[in-house]
């Protein structure tokens, strides 16, 4: 698994997102509430930009009538046909088990270790004295 | 195609109320006397009219009287025929069209009472349904408490167009006690005329009226689904009945598709609308509203995606069929069988328990 800087992460500060390419990939890159959250930036259902999304929570209902809304902002509904995907792993909300939105491991790296690791940075110049948004595939 | 003689279970049958005197007997005094003293009429509706040919076959037509209302017309032309094993009766009296809900009620009760005294009583092949006082859920209840412990009574019998969309909470008391007893909650086609049988105003033609149910069908199935009630209510069996079957899969698959979308607003429905049909409804055969094509059926009934859905019916006396062709010609034998006997039985788990 190729490690990729995409980003110096004064880019991604908490509420913001990115979307960048990788090999070739458009990938949307969240800062949610300091946590990073890599997602293929292509709707598993008709390829809608997941980055041009909105987030959201997670709505439950043990019963009819009962609303019980949990985890804000780490649900992205696609913008073209709504539907929702869990930031963290991928899984759509309507059918977690057969349809999900590609996820990838996200870090943060200080730039002095940037040049030791098998890094590739496609489309910047780092430099040692930043950190940078590392996303994996 | 003729029904191999294998014991079916017809589940959608109409006997008829000869007329409102035929329930005096039944009627408590209070309502015995408010019916004589006000001259109340003869409680048939439209949705069914008497001369219209779909109302009854022209063979099953008596010389007098209404098709359906004798037992010996009907065990002559309804069971004997195809050897059938049990029958179920819905029996379509205008008691969902009255205004006054404590006369609703009363005439539910004698409707029962006279279904069980002059129909079960001396026809073991036959079951019913309870008929309910739809404009009250609390007595729609009461009537089903009343019932519940005669087995005979397989069902609650509602109609398609109602007060209100059927997955309101004001009905869920319904399907509570519906669900406690093990009765599915039968919804037949027909109206109470609160309402147009279309969303956009009154039509002009019986054919409109007849052929528009299936909107209906297809709103309350929604409903049903959307409120939650078959989220509330595992238990909750409902048979579309004289529903028409090819419209299902198109609009289940609508709903899917608006469901993926919007499952937020309604969180309570956890998994897709087709699995939900799949596993809560079911429908009767008759009428089938498909070609008569044998791959035109078999399109449909592989796009409904389960073959427990379909419940053997010839709805008799309704004119659906000629002869003794109650099945559609293209189905397997095994496919046969389950609609005329495994999912009978496995809708309604009160059928059998009374078989002597």
């Amino acid at each position: 698994m190729a490690k990729h800087v995409v980003a110096p992460a004064c880019e991604l500060p908490p509420g913001a997102r990115k979307r960048v390419t990788v090999g070739g990939r458009s990938i949307a890159v969240f800062n949610i509430g300091g946590e990073l959250f890599a997602l293929l930036d292509r709707c598993p259902h008709k390829g809608g930009s997941l980055c041009e999304g909105k987030l959201t929570g997670l709505v439950q209902s043990p019963e009819p009538g009962v609303y019980r809304y949990s985890r804000a902002g780490e649900i992205l509904r696609c913008p073209w046909h709504g539907w929702e995907f869990d930031v963290r792993t991928g899984k759509s909300r309507c059918d977690p088990r057969r349809v999900r939105a590609k996820s990838y491991p996200v870090t943060v790296e200080q730039g002095s270790e940037l040049s030791e690791g098998p890094y590739e940075v496609e489309t910047f110049t780092a430099s040692v004295e930043q950190d940078y948004v590392v996303v994996s595939l | 195609m003729k029904p191999p003689r294998i014991g079916a279970i017809d589940c959608d049958i109409h006997p008829a109320l000869p007329a409102l005197s035929s329930l005096l007997p039944y009627l408590s005094d209070h309502w015995r006397e408010m019916a004589l003293q006000s001259g109340l009429h003869e409680l048939e509706t439209v949705n069914y009219p008497p001369g219209a040919p779909l109302t009854a076959r022209q063979d099953w037509r008596p010389a007098q009287g209404k098709a359906a209302s004798a037992l010996a017309q009907v065990t002559a032309q309804a069971l004997d025929p195809w050897d059938t094993s049990l029958a179920i009766c819905n029996c379509l009296y205008g008691v969902q069209a009255l205004f006054s809900e404590d006369l609703a009620a009363g005439i539910a009760r004698a409707l029962n009472s006279w279904i069980a005294r002059e129909w079960l009583d001396l026809e073991p092949r036959l079951r019913a349904s309870i008929v309910i006082p739809m404009q009250s859920p609390e007595l729609a209840v009461d009537e089903i408490e009343f019932w519940a412990s005669d087995k005979r009574f397989v069902q609650v019998l509602m109609l398609v167009t109602g007060d209100a969309p059927l997955g309101r909470r004001q009905y869920w008391p319904i399907y509570a006690a519906a669900a406690r007893h093990g009765l599915p909650v039968g919804i037949h086609a027909g109206s109470s005329f609160r309402y147009p049988m279309t969303p956009v105003g009154w039509t002009s033609y019986y054919a409109e009226d007849y052929v528009n149910q299936s909107q209906a069908f297809q709103t309350q199935l929604t409903s049903l689904i959307c409120e939650g009630a078959f989220s509330k209510y595992p238990e909750l069996r409902v048979v579309l009945l004289e529903s028409g079957f090819t419209w299902l899969p198109a609009h289940v698959w609508h709903l899917s598709k608006f469901w993926r979308g919007l499952r937020m607003e309604v969180p309570w429905v956890d998994r897709p609308p087709f699995e939900i049909v799949r596993d809560q409804v079911r429908l009767t055969l008759q009428p089938v509203d498909a070609p008569p094509r044998r791959e035109v059926l078999e399109r449909v009934l592989e796009h409904m995606g389960s073959d427990k859905l379909l419940l053997y019916s010839t709805d008799y006396p309704h004119w659906q069929f000629d002869g003794e062709d109650a099945l559609p010609d293209g189905l397997s034998d095994a496919l046969v069988r389950k609609i005329l006997i495994d999912n009978p039985r496995e809708a309604y788990p009160r059928v059998m328990e009374t078989v002597q």
